[in-house]
């Protein structure tokens, strides 16, 4: 070992002060830096390519091409912001907008409020936690895939499993998703059955509260609700902020579920044209790739917006403890 | 199961409460988880049903046992559905091996290397963990066009290979982290290069990370829709949820019992990786938090 070290001795003499140490000065400025560079950049060289042409390109580009009227063929032609006029007269647009801000805003607080109430029952050390969680995280996995939209659509069709369900209690439903004013809730109804993920976070963030708040606070006689307001949820903001801000994000992309479930169309009368599906139907039906790329980037301003507001607003009511 | 336990009677008072509080919050637990799982439930039995039974019977059983709808949904398109299978599968693979490839190389550089900009670009590299495909896809479209490589498996794989899933690069970094130094400070005494250390040391040393990478992976890419409808436009390429949405469309009259065999089809390897590897899912979302 110690001849090893004195061979290495050459390489760190131009820092005399460091002690012969069997470890490497990080960052020390002297020579070995450099070659750490070059090693890093080797290591990151498939990342760099993927950030030039897959990711942060393409986001520029398409602020370029937001500009621009192009269908694929032949050139494409700057017409400065008359993509973002049209978006003001489009009112396709604004029923999208309209349908996925609903969507946002209904589901995601449901999904977090369930996923919180399970967490908290399961937290109490019920035997065959892991069954339970396992089971009630399915969904999460399932829920975006093409089987499970087809599977919504029949569940939900006129003569689906709700309505013959229903008919034991004499009650005649409608077609759920062939009807405007229920086809998104149908949806929502979707998005809240995948709270198993956030569910998931919820039991390891409350496994993090020490117990001997709870002990404290019965000794001085809080009741389960005084406790759950008052340990609870403070230690937990940290972790409900957190599962808020992915799950907009998320809700915000939701494309699949309403693809399926409405054949493409968005239908009935635009009910379930979700923003991603509207995009989809502009830039890869009617290849109006300049007003496709505007409509992405409104969508970049709308998600980074809320979240920089959730931000923001995290100040006010997240508590970091220590 | 709620006569058995109201059985033994010579317990104390306190503890009967105590149990039968316990017994009604597992029951509230199970009736909850089978509301749940119905609609799941009722998609297998029903793919053995024919498809007027399904529009009649929302219980669990198939009385008149159909097992021909998965014949007649395997060869109701254009090419038998082991065709799609196999497509997805490649997808898939492709898809894990460039992840593992591109995402621990980054890793490797982000949790060990001192390098110039390295607090910019990782920081550049979480924020792309939230940029929306959405965003980026009708450049990435208009590239691959270029290239030539619409309606081939290449849009699907090389991205992957090229790091672009954020996640796992922050999930990787993560683990390398917790990961004690000593053993790459004595392989660089030996004179191991950077390669070699990353071969032989963190990259053995992270198969949790590694496995939890490829079955998100899996799942992910088996299940994912909107890339794939857009870059695979004939149907000798198509995936299994492309092709399982050919079929929704394709009939007016949908038949509903082959469309449910073949969507069980679908979801069957997903409930297997499920099954295989929670250990690695559950902990993959505590920690890093994403579905």
């Amino acid at each position: 070992m110690s001849a090893l070290l004195q061979q290495r001795a050459p390489q760190k003499a131009s820092s005399p002060t460091d002690p012969p140490k069997p470890r490497t000065s990080r960052g020390g400025g002297n020579g070995r830096p450099r070659r750490e560079n070059l090693a890093a950049y080797g290591f990151l060289a498939p990342w760099f390519l993927g950030l030039v042409f897959i990711t942060a390109g393409p986001l520029l580009a398409s602020l370029y091409f937001s500009f621009t009227d192009y269908n694929l063929i032949g050139d494409h032609q700057w017409v400065g912001l008359e993509n973002y006029e049209r978006m003001l007269d489009d009112s396709r647009l604004h029923s999208a907008l309209s349908v996925t801000f609903v969507y946002v805003f209904v589901s995601v607080p449901l999904q977090l409020a369930l996923a919180l109430a399970l967490a908290m029952v399961l937290d109490r050390g019920v035997r065959g936690l892991a069954l339970y969680r396992s089971v009630y995280y399915l969904p999460s996995l399932l829920g975006g895939s093409v089987a499970i939209a087809i599977l919504w659509r029949q569940v939900f069709g006129a003569e689906g499993l709700i309505n013959q369900l229903l008919a034991f209690f004499g009650v005649q439903g409608p077609g759920w998703v062939s009807h405007p004013d229920y086809a998104l809730s149908t949806l929502i109804v979707l998005n809240v059955w995948t709270f198993g993920a956030p569910m998931v976070i919820f039991l390891a963030g409350l496994r993090q509260i020490p117990r001997m708040y709870y002990e404290a606070a019965a000794v001085d006689g809080a009741g389960p609700m005084h406790r759950f307001w008052h340990i609870t949820v403070p230690m937990l903001t940290p972790i409900i902020f957190f599962n808020l801000v992915l799950q907009i994000i998320n809700a915000f992309q939701t494309f699949t579920q309403a693809f399926i479930v409405s054949g493409g169309t968005g239908g009935p009368s635009d009910s379930t044209l979700f923003y991603t599906l509207y995009l989809y139907q502009r830039g890869f039906g009617a290849f109006d790739m300049g007003y496709a790329s505007a409509m992405a980037w409104l969508l970049l301003m709308i998600i980074g917006g809320f979240t920089a507001v959730n931000f923001l607003a995290s100040k006010y009511w997240v508590f970091y403890g220590d | 199961m709620a006569t058995e336990t109201k059985a033994p009677a010579s317990t104390t008072e306190r503890t009967r409460s105590e149990r039968t509080r316990r017994l009604l919050i597992h029951v509230g637990l199970i009736g909850f988880g089978l509301i749940m799982l119905y609609p799941l439930l009722w998609m297998l039995s029903s793919s053995f049903k024919p498809t007027a039974e399904i529009f009649r019977e929302p219980g669990l059983i198939p009385w008149s046992f159909t097992p021909g709808n998965y014949t007649e949904g395997w060869n109701a398109l254009q090419y038998p559905f082991h065709h799609y299978l196999l497509n997805s599968a490649i997808v898939v693979a492709g898809a894990i091996i460039g992840n593992l490839i591109g995402c621990s190389m980054a890793a490797y550089a982000f949790a060990r290397l001192e390098f110039r900009g390295k607090r910019l670009f990782f920081a550049i590299m979480l924020a792309t963990i939230m940029l929306p495909i959405h965003v980026v896809i009708v450049p990435q479209y208009i590239l691959f066009a270029q290239l030539d490589w619409i309606n081939t498996f290449y849009p699907l794989i090389i991205p992957k290979l090229l790091a672009t899933d954020g996640f796992f690069i922050f999930l990787m970094v993560q683990f390398i982290r917790g990961l004690p130094r000593d053993l790459d400070e004595a392989a660089r005494i030996d004179g191991c290069g950077h390669v070699r250390i990353f071969c032989r040391i963190p990259l053995p040393l992270s198969m949790p990370a590694l496995a939890t990478t490829a079955i998100f992976t899996f799942i992910w890419t088996w299940n994912d829709f909107f890339s794939q409808l857009i870059f695979l436009t004939s149907p000798d390429m198509y995936t299994v949820p492309v092709a399982l949405r050919t079929f929704v469309d394709s009939s007016s009259q949908t038949s509903w019992g082959p469309l449910f065999a073949m969507s069980v089809v679908a979801l069957g390897p997903v409930f297997g990786f499920f099954l295989a590897g929670q250990r690695y899912l559950v902990k993959g979302i505590a920690t890093t938090g994403i579905k």
